[in-house]
């Protein structure tokens, strides 16, 4: 019993400021008329952080479901040096890699874009997601695919008809952790980005704190926290088993 | 099917992969390396300037202020982050009813995005606004405003808690992970053996769950010396520079002072750093 005790009081500590959150910003119901007119208009920086994410999902599962496959079922020369050249993404620091990115896009005429941005959340997606996908591939029977080919189909057709399909609950998997970190994150749009009208979410709502005129609207801000958390919370109850087998077999031995 | 044309197939499944790891983390790699070795400002041309970047991090106090604070907060945070996501995950390790909305509860605040529950604890902790100063007064507790980010002491304190409730539950996950993998026997055998609670977290589950602390602790430490949202939306490096990491000198260097060479001289230099502690603490705990 006191058990249940201890944990229904950590519960309480640990639910409290999302409740208290939520509370905050209903308290007036004005605090999302304000915000969604604050700066460029909320419907812009929502619009913005939904294209960079769509696009980051989308790429995310292209290209770590090709290379998955390609990991899984073929040998190529440099198929180890490329393995280790995504894994090592995961050791290099996140601002490393960002300050030349700056200055790359810049070359690419990809500064201050959106695409240029989801660009960059794909590279940083890509060791989890090309891991997920090539063991999801390897637990697949060759069988499925053999009795394909033997049909006829061409390697792509069988991947995309049949192989695809099978795994699915890793392209859920993969595809849930890119939206968190794209949806989320607020270094990479901080530097890559500097025209008001292209902030995501994250960093057009940091910047309520910095109004020049006039005191912090904290209503207005605590609004901006749910827009930005709500769609995130309810994403992980749904897919919290997709989340948990993600973590247990891909983000941990990575 | 012929050798050549899986291997030309293998090549063309991996092409996307490659040019993005190319393009996207390769030559950026090289071209920091590169940059850090010219006066390169953030508009107008680049010149070679080496080594004065690399010379210039001594004099740089901000940095050298900064350093030390990070391997301080580093440290409080991965064994507070580390005791707090243990007895988690010790209290919902074993299967009862409801236990899994005791683990949704610990994990939730993780699927909120770092900044947001930044901003978030900026308002809750907020003398005005926040719910947390009244509370506190009306149990008694203080008697007047918690300055909650006013003093470095407190504004490191208050970042902690932010971090331990934003990462606990994800840390607890880990660690539930490793603590299901420890087979029921052993844990039956140590009881017939007469061992009590404390005997068994310390002879059995603690050493078996070593591999799995040690993953825990790496990516703790990796996190906290790369830190920068907590800071930079929460205490915005304050007061007076008292809680400015590394990644934040990083970013002034780059966008305030305008100095992409030295900003890519700290970047590289925080690459080695952090490669070399994550090998050293690699080796030690495997």
């Amino acid at each position: 019993m006191s058990r249940y005790l201890t944990l229904s009081a950590l519960a309480v500590l640990f639910l409290f400021p999302l409740a208290w959150s939520g509370y905050a910003s209903l308290e007036e119901p004005a605090d999302y008329l304000r915000m969604a007119r604050f700066g460029e208009g909320l419907g812009t920086y929502a619009g913005n952080s939904v294209l960079v994410s769509a696009m980051t999902v989308a790429g995310t599962l292209v290209v770590s479901a090709l290379g998955g496959y390609a990991f899984a079922r073929f040998d190529f020369p440099g198929k180890n040096l490329l393995f280790l050249a995504t894994l090592a993404i995961l050791m290099v620091p996140y601002a490393t890699i960002l300050i030349p990115l700056y200055v790359l896009l810049g070359y690419l005429g990809l500064q201050n874009s959106l695409a240029g941005l989801a660009l960059v959340f794909v590279m940083f997606q890509l060791p989890f997601g090309l891991f997920m996908m090539r063991n999801a591939f390897e637990a697949l029977p060759r069988e499925l695919e053999e009795a394909a080919l033997v049909d006829g189909c061409g390697t792509f057709r069988a991947f995309a008809g049949i192989l695809l399909r099978a795994v699915r609950p890793a392209l859920i998997t993969v595809g849930l952790f890119a939206f968190l970190a794209s949806w989320n994150d607020f270094f990479a749009p901080l530097i890559l980005l500097n025209d008001g009208a292209s902030f995501t979410l994250p960093v057009a709502v940091f910047s309520m704190t910095s109004q020049t005129m006039g005191a912090i609207d904290y209503g207005m801000l605590q609004a901006g926290v749910m827009v930005m958390a709500v769609p995130c919370l309810i994403l992980f109850i749904v897919l919290q088993r997709h989340y948990v087998r993600g973590f247990m077999s891909g983000a941990l031995r990575g | 099917m012929t050798v050549t044309s899986r291997k030309v197939q293998g090549w063309l499944y991996a092409a996307p992969t490659a040019v993005i790891v190319g393009a996207l983390f390769l030559a950026p790699l090289v071209l920091v390396v590169w940059m850090s070795l010219n006066r390169w400002p953030l508009l107008g041309p680049a010149v070679l300037n080496a080594p004065e970047n690399y010379l210039d991090i001594a004099g740089n106090t901000l940095f050298v202020d900064a350093v030390f604070f990070t391997l301080k907060y580093t440290a409080i945070t991965t064994v507070l982050l580390s005791l707090v996501a243990l007895g988690l995950a010790l209290l919902v390790q074993e299967r009862r009813p409801g236990v899994g909305f005791f683990r949704t509860a610990f994990f939730l605040p993780g699927a909120v995005g770092f900044a947001a529950a930044g901003l978030l604890f900026y308002g809750m902790l907020n003398n005005d606004f926040g719910p947390i100063d009244p509370m506190l007064q009306a149990l008694g507790i203080t008697d007047e405003p918690v300055r909650w980010i006013g003093t470095p002491n407190m504004a490191l304190f208050s970042t902690i808690t932010l971090v331990l409730w934003r990462f606990a539950g994800f840390n607890m996950l880990i660690l539930l992970t490793g603590l299901q993998a420890i087979p029921a026997e052993v844990y039956e055998a140590a009881r017939s053996d007469g061992a009590n609670r404390w005997q068994i977290l310390t002879r059995i589950t603690l050493p078996l769950l070593r591999p799995t602390l040690a993953l825990m602790l790496i990516l703790s430490v990796t996190g906290s010396l790369l830190a920068f949202d907590q800071f930079f939306v929460f205490t915005n490096g304050g007061p007076d520079n008292s809680t400015v990491s590394m990644v934040m000198v990083i970013y002034r260097e780059a966008f305030f002072r305008f100095d992409l060479g030295g900003a890519a001289a700290l970047s590289v230099v925080l690459l080695v750093v952090l490669v070399a502690i994550n090998t050293l603490m690699l080796r030690r705990l495997r």
